[in-house]
């Protein structure tokens, strides 16, 4: 229980801490402070407070409080024009539809929150450890953990069963990194070890930061004994990760259940909203204001009516007591608010729902983006986005993961002038490699990898053969990298590499023969062939960003001095010996050629040292690293001094791997007129190469600019230069479009007009560049020229600007705007995206988590977009369009009324017609349309893309349509009510009887209205599946069958005031003259709209029309894939490796290596949390064989 | 691999191959195509025109004669007499002479018809109680409170049928008169069988009877103010004619859907000559007694005469609707032709 003054302090806004003070082991100390306990609580309501929530929270909802006042209204009986069972009984269906679907969600909450704090955890209690649940830990509690527990609360490491204090911990639940982090506890308390008795005397106060969703920031001290230690983000364990490779450890609680920084960063997801639902909000509001002005007319008339005819009509029926002419225009103003409450029907944000998630459904049903090998559907997370898929017009895709798999697999190499990796047939050309084709048999080779493969023999018979150039290639790439074995079995070899393009490497030299076993801070194990051979490493020349290249120097166990080199081609290509040209020359155009492949390319070349030039060097070498100053230009200076005259080696090539069926993918997208910028945290180069290889960037693209300035004024100018070329004639001043929006229409916005361009373009932007484009004042320089682009790649951009990047396209551009990625970086912009959409089946699930759509592979977008969201789309669009017309329809009958009634708002219908219309007789079959209607089927979208364009301009709901749906319905209500009262207000039935009676033109009208909307929607359904027939139909019954209930005798006995329409269907609807009065109305009310589509269709057919058309005529076209881009023979470095820095320092680390052989070296020590990192660190290190697909 | 029912293995989460989850399901998928459209647009006016014609040729058939007599002839000074309100108790009568040019064959209906009469008016059509017409007793002694100010008299005692439609009935009588080269013989009318069966037999009811006479019935109770007989003495030649189930008081009570309405006021009884074949040309005249005030709110009372066919009273509207109709779908699908003709007939438009 928590004092009054806690709650108190709450509701002063008083609940920000400033700062936490603890101490462990100290209850009593740390419940003065009522810091949350660890008890988790996602549920929103209990058993009691289930209905007055629920209530609540339903009624903040504008539409639910507007037909709650409608209800009021209709209880006042000076006011009520229609019964309050009209209202009521919509309101009570909605309301507990919605109240039913909340208490399911909830209930699956409790049921998981209950789940989460009953997981135990031993506690230290009163010096013995105890196994606690969860929710009973409190701060300053210390828990022991043991191997592959999840950490239940934010804690401070204190001791770990590993050397220096490590542990190693999984965060893929918090922010989607796969790869192990290690945290590392402090001296001070890493002593205490496993030592129980000293724990429970362990006092430490621990002074820290308030809760917040930092992820990657901790500041705090330790006062343990009187001295103060500093704290950071390495010695903290953050709830939601997993304990991996430790024995046990022990924690101090910090932050505990909704202070966590996991639950900080849960639950706070911004509600996302669509263009439509903007646009309906809008719409709805200006319907309200055309309700009231309606209403207002018709009042006024009223006191006209009443003064000059009503006065006079006193004598048949007197005013109400006290009531003036003015008060009763007033009452019969409110009168008419509640008989023309149907233009803002209840139903539609119900229907709108429902419609919504009907199609989600079909996106998580949809076999076709469902990936069978991890076994994953697509998943709509979100239920409330659908037809906004339908309306994309940028798409910010990540790289790494999701364009690409992540899998560097060794393809093919050079090795002295002989390209090796590719296939020919017999007349010498080349053959495409399929998956089938006979691999390289490594099964001589007891320590190769066996998913490592590779096709071409000719490789392994030169190696084996003895070729001494292989050898040295092989030798080279088993020598040259900071990777890590760990051998868990012996012979199987597992490697650490830092990038997977390293692991690549050194596998593939494994697999031909050189094995890389074992290294030393001095030694480097290979076994070359089936000989071990140790070799003495010398020195490590270290990968930097700037150098471009790494070099071992070692010395072989017969003395030979040699230093192997691998790096961008440019670089090694300057510092080669010039006997080495004439290889370099061939070498070169197969480098190209790997390019052209879309292949990451090195090049490799060794040196051979004599003795006393080493020794020299080693010197120098030492002095300038203990040097103080200018170490790092002294250290380069000797690199640079060594790796010159170099003899070339060759050249490997290997392949970003990417997901199945990109470059495919982005080519339709790209037809559908969609722009795909990729942001990614890739160097430059890697990047436009993957570009080219998955048809983002294309050869036969006019120009591909690149911006790589480093001040504001050199970004400007090169932007500037781009866009000038792009379309010289463009003005110099951005053009602005200002339009209105928000309520009604006062909220002003401006939006960038595209500039025409001819040709396509591509832009590449680095990040320091991006940074100063996102500035301000650069930011609108930057748009126009990007958006006049058809791609931009943006490279070694943060998640932040990623994010900003996106801001800018949603701010900027009336456009749509998609973000799609899988690691946590990119969730910053999933989630400012208009839709995120998460690759799901990694192992991290942040950005899923965070997304409103998660696929398996992002060659489902295409699927997702082009079929489901235009599907959705135009569904919605169907729906509103539909929607406003008959509800319109229906109203505007009674403004014509209105002036043969005396405005007394008498409504025109059948109460009970009034409150069924909305809810069955025309729900389900404006429902089947919405749920079912296709315009063309799958094939055809895909065959079609340019279907999609639609969409993204707003084509199929726009204020023009919604006029235009006014203009229908006006139209269809003047004829659905003048005709009726022509043909029947002064004629009898055929036996001489009433028959133009209020009842029966009612009964006439209502049948009128509901064929004349069911004609619509025949008219409006191009998919008609049996559903849609058995809806339509039925309704129609429906209306007669309870047409005729509500007029029945029984249900008159028992309400005689509830159904007085006794009998008026039997005596209505079996005279002739009533049918051929219904014919002409309907035969009015549908012929002009058949004739002016027909007429559209003839004249200027829509891109749907023209496709409909074609499918009726041919046969369904097989999906043609397009022949792969020519090749191209540009000269780019295509030099690639993933690395940031290198590792190279810690790799020869005596002091780390000497204490104890760890079960994992730290090889991954993150210097920066992986968030605020450029660029994601996950990756496989094996190159994996792609399973077989299972067979279906 | 067979669709897997048990949702286990390695494609445990694949979804159903089912044709309605793939978005499979069969369907048709019609469109407006010059080979549906325009045949329809033709067969249309075709229906329409030939509907036209036969209605035309229907109505032309029919007959319809309207006397209105409100301030007409002797009917003035009735008209003046109402105007003053203390004379509502008094009886006035007046006579109107008409010819018919034409005899009206087969069965004849009279009606009544009122002018600028809103029984539309919302409050007015509440106000009355179908409760206590279908002879509930509670209702008959507390009436519903939409009867206002007509549930109780000023002492209190309930009026039935209670309600501002019921009050307002309409209570003038016509008495027809044909003169023959003979004299004039009254025109004989049946006063009964006017209103729908479902009005008659089920919606309105007398309250229970118990052995008691209706007056006996219907006691505790008072007549609507402007009524100058109760309830139980409206039919004074049929006993069972009384009551809640009068004809006049049930024609009265289906309201009007517009201001401008006739009702059914009786039908030429045809057994005895010269009536047997309708009503022959010649003169008449119709004797009113006059009591319906209709000067306060401008309106009009007219006498109408008429004979119906297939589709009910004579109603130029429909027929001439129809023709109408057939023309412009007629135009219409000329100019979809044409317009079919120019673009649409290559399929030019519609090549990509």
């Amino acid at each position: 229980m928590k004092p009054l003054t806690y709650y108190w302090n709450r509701l002063r806004g008083n609940k920000e801490e400033k700062e936490r003070l603890l101490r462990a082991n100290d209850r009593s100390f740390n419940l003065s402070f009522h810091y949350a306990k660890n008890e988790i609580k996602t549920s929103k309501y209990n058993i009691i407070t289930f209905l007055p929530l629920n209530l609540y929270v339903q009624f903040t909802r504008l539409a639910n409080v507007y037909f709650l006042l409608l209800l009021i209204l209709q209880l006042i009986p000076e006011i009520s024009s229609l019964p309050w069972f009209t209202t009521a009984v919509p309101l009570v269906i909605v309301l507990s539809i919605t109240g039913v679907k909340d208490a399911n969600d909830d209930i699956k909450r409790h049921k998981s929150d209950r789940q989460v704090n009953n997981r135990t955890v031993e506690v230290l209690v009163n010096g013995k450890l105890k196994e606690e649940r969860w929710k009973n830990v409190q701060v300053g509690d210390i828990l022991k953990l043991q191997n592959n527990h999840f950490v239940p609360a934010d804690l401070l490491l204190l001791s770990s069963s590993e050397p220096l204090n490590l542990v190693y911990v999984e965060t893929a639940d918090l922010d989607g990194e796969t790869n192990l982090k290690v945290k590392q506890a402090l001296t001070v308390t890493g002593e205490l070890g496993n030592d129980i008795e000293a724990y429970s005397t362990f006092t430490g106060e621990v002074r820290c930061e308030h809760p917040n969703n930092r992820l990657d920031k901790f500041k705090g001290t330790l006062t343990v004994k009187g001295q103060t230690h500093g704290l950071d983000n390495d010695k903290v364990l953050l709830r939601g990760c997993t304990l991996r490779n430790t024995e046990w450890c022990f924690g101090l609680v910090i932050f505990g259940g909704p202070d966590t920084k996991l639950m900080q960063n849960s639950g706070q997801s911004k509600f996302k909203r669509t263009r439509i639902d903007h646009m309906m909000n809008i719409l709805v509001l200006c319907i309200c204001g055309f309700l009231v002005t309606i209403c207002v007319i018709l009042s006024i008339g009223n006191s006209i009516w009443e003064t000059n005819e009503g006065s006079a009509f006193t004598v048949f029926l007197p005013h109400l007591p006290d009531i003036s002419v003015e008060l009763s225009s007033f009452f019969i103003f409110w009168s008419y608010i509640i008989v023309l409450n149907t233009v803002v029907p209840i139903s539609l944000y119900v229907s709108v729902e429902i419609i919504r998630l009907g199609n989600s459904f079909f996106i998580d049903w949809d076999r076709k983006m469902y990936y069978p090998k991890k076994d994953t559907p697509a998943q709509a997370r979100t239920t409330t986005l659908n037809e906004e898929l339908g309306q994309i017009k940028y798409i910010f895709s990540d790289k790494t993961g999701t364009l690409t798999q992540n899998i560097m697999t060794f393809n093919k190499c050079s090795i002295n002038g002989k390209p090796y990796g590719e296939l020919y047939d017999f007349s010498g050309h080349k053959v495409k490699i399929l998956k089938k084709m006979e691999r390289v048999d490594f099964s001589w080779n007891k320590l190769a990898d066996p998913k490592f493969i590779f096709h071409d023999h000719s490789l392994v018979e030169t190696v084996r053969e003895g070729n001494s150039e292989a050898h040295a290639f092989f030798r080279l790439l088993a020598l040259c990298h900071t990777v890590m074995p760990e051998e868990k079995k012996e012979g199987e070899l597992n490697y650490q590499a830092q990038s997977p393009d390293e692991s690549a490497l050194v596998t593939a030299a494994r697999n031909f023969g050189f094995v890389f076993h074992c290294r030393t801070p001095e030694t480097i194990t290979v076994m070359e062939m089936g000989r071990n051979v140790v070799y003495e490493l010398v020195a490590v020349l270290d990968f930097s960003n700037v150098r471009k290249r790494m070099s071992v120097i070692v010395r072989s166990p017969e003395g030979k001095i040699t230093l192997f080199c691998k790096g961008a081609d440019i670089v090694i290509c300057e510092r080669l010996h010039p006997s080495s040209d004439k290889l370099m020359e061939a070498t070169m155009k197969h480098l190209n050629e790997y390019a052209g492949d879309g292949l990451r390319t090195l090049v490799l070349a060794y040196k051979d040292l004599d003795e006393s030039y080493l020794e020299g060097w080693r010197k120098r070498h030492h002095e300038a690293s203990i040097a103080m100053e200018e170490r790092e230009e002294r250290l380069d200076d000797l690199y640079e001094e060594i790796e010159k005259d170099m003899t070339l080696l060759g050249a490997t090539a290997v392949e970003d791997k990417l997901q199945d069926g990109v470059p495919h993918t982005i080519e339709q997208l790209a037809e559908a007129d969609i722009k795909i910028w990729v942001l990614t945290g890739d160097k430059q180069e890697t990047a436009e190469n993957i570009g080219y290889a998955c048809n983002i960037l294309r050869e036969d693209m006019n120009e591909v600019f690149v911006v790589t300035g480093n001040t504001a004024e050199a970004v400007q100018k090169e932007l500037k230069e781009a866009r000038q070329k792009m379309c010289p004639q463009a003005a110099a001043m951005p053009s602005m479009k200002k339009s209105h929006g928000g309520l009604f229409w006062l909220t002003k916005t401006k939006y960038l007009q595209d500039d025409k361009v001819d040709g396509e373009y591509g832009l590449i932007i680095n990040g320091s560049s991006l940074a100063f484009a996102l500035e301000e004042d650069l930011e609108l320089e930057l748009l126009r020229t990007a958006c006049m682009c058809q791609t931009v790649i943006c490279c070694r951009v943060t998640p932040l600007q990623k994010a900003q990047v996106v801001k800018a396209v949603k701010k900027y551009k009336q456009a749509v705007t998609l973000s799609i990625g899988d690691g946590a970086n990119d969730v910053s912009m999933i989630k400012t995206a208009h839709i995120g959409v998460g690759i799901s089946g990694q192992e991290g699930m942040q950005a899923v988590l965070s997304s409103d759509f998660s696929l398996a592979q992002f060659r489902y977008l295409q699927r997702l977009l082009l079929v489901h969201g235009r599907w959705s789309y135009l569904r919605m669009c169907k729906f509103l369009r539909y929607f406003f017309l008959k509800n319109f329809t229906f109203t505007f009958v009674h403004f014509w009324y209105a002036f043969f009634c005396g405005f007394s708002a008498q409504p025109v219908y059948d109460d009970w017609f009034s409150t069924c219309y909305n809810l069955v007789y025309t729900a389900l079959p404006v429902l089947a349309l919405s749920l079912f209607d296709q315009d063309v089927n799958s094939h055809w979208s895909f065959y079609y893309p340019k279907l999609y364009t639609p969409g993204q301009w707003n084509m199929y709901f726009n204020r023009t349509s919604f006029l235009l749906c006014i203009m229908q319905s006006c139209y269809n209500s003047i004829i659905l009510f003048f005709i009726p009262y022509a043909a029947l207000h002064d004629t009898v039935r055929q036996d001489g009887r009433e028959i133009a009676d209020y009842q029966s033109f009612a009964i006439l009208l209502q049948t009128c209205l509901i064929i004349v909307v069911n004609a619509q929607i025949f008219l409006d359904t191009w998919y008609w599946t049996g559903i849609n027939h058995f809806f339509l139909w039925g309704s129609m019954a429906a209306y007669f069958a309870l047409t005729f209930t509500m007029n029945s005798n029984g249900l008159f006995f028992i309400f005689p005031t509830m159904f007085q329409f006794l009998g008026t269907g039997r005596n209505s609807l079996n005279q002739p003259n009533t049918w051929l009065i219904i014919f002409l109305t309907c035969l009015l009310c549908i012929l002009p709209i058949v004739a002016l589509r027909f007429i559209f269709i003839q004249t200027s057919p829509t891109i749907n029309d023209k496709v409909r058309y074609k499918m009726r005529r041919d046969e369904i076209p097989a999906i043609s894939l397009r022949p792969p881009a020519t090749r191209r023979v540009s000269t780019r470095s295509s030099y690639a490796f993933s690395h940031s820095q290198g590792y190279g320092d810690l790799v020869i680390s005596q002091k780390f290596l000497g204490k104890k052989t760890p079960r994992r070296p730290l090889l991954f020590g993150q210097k920066d949390h992986p968030l605020a990192e450029n660029q994601p660190q996950l990756f496989r290190s094996i190159t994996e064989e792609p399973e077989e697909p299972q067979s279906c | 691999m067979g669709k897997e029912k048990s949702k286990s293995g390695p494609l445990a989460r694949r979804p159903d191959n089912s044709a309605f989850k793939q978005q499979r399901l069969p369907a048709w998928t019609p469109m407006l195509t010059a080979s549906t459209v325009l045949p329809s647009f033709y067969l249309l006016a075709l229906i329409c025109m030939l509907l036209g014609v036969w209605l035309l040729l229907t109505v032309q058939n029919t007959q319809e004669m309207k006397v209105d007599y409100t301030e007409a002839g002797s009917c003035n000074l009735c008209f003046e007499m109402r105007k003053n309100v203390s004379n509502a108790g008094q009886k006035c009568t007046c006579m109107i002479m008409f010819s018919i040019e034409k005899a009206f064959k087969g069965d004849v209906f009279i009606y009544y018809g009122l002018r600028n009469f809103h029984q539309n008016l919302r409050r007015y059509m509440d106000s009355r109680d179908d409760g206590q017409m279908l002879g509930r007793k509670s209702n008959l002694k507390s009436p519903s409170s939409y009867c206002k100010p007509f549930d109780v008299d000023e002492k209190g005692v309930p009026i039935a049928p209670c309600g501002a439609v019921a009050n307002s009935m309409f209570n003038d009588s016509f008495i027809l008169t044909y003169y023959t080269i003979n004299g004039p013989t009254v025109v004989p009318l049946l006063r009964k069988g006017l209103t729908w069966y479902t009005d008659k037999n089920v919606k309105y009811r007398n309250p229970k009877m118990d052995n008691l006479t209706l007056p006996e019935v219907f006691e505790g109770t008072t007549r609507p103010p402007y009524w100058q007989k109760p309830v139980y003495q409206l039919d004074p030649f049929d006993p069972n004619n009384n009551g809640f189930i009068n004809d006049d008081l049930l024609v009265w009570m289906r309201e009007a859907a517009f201001p401008n309405f006739k009702k059914l006021y009786g039908f030429l009884y045809r057994a005895n000559k010269p009536f047997t074949k309708g009503l022959p040309a010649g003169n008449y005249s119709v004797a009113i007694s006059y009591n319906f005030p209709v000067q306060y709110f401008k309106g009009r009372k007219e006498v109408v005469l008429t004979t119906v066919s297939w589709f009910g009273g004579q109603n130029h509207f429909l027929p001439i609707a129809y023709l109408v109709t057939s023309g412009l779908i007629l135009l219409t699908a000329v100019v979809l032709t044409v317009v079919w003709w120019k673009f649409g007939k290559d399929g030019k438009n519609m090549a990509d």
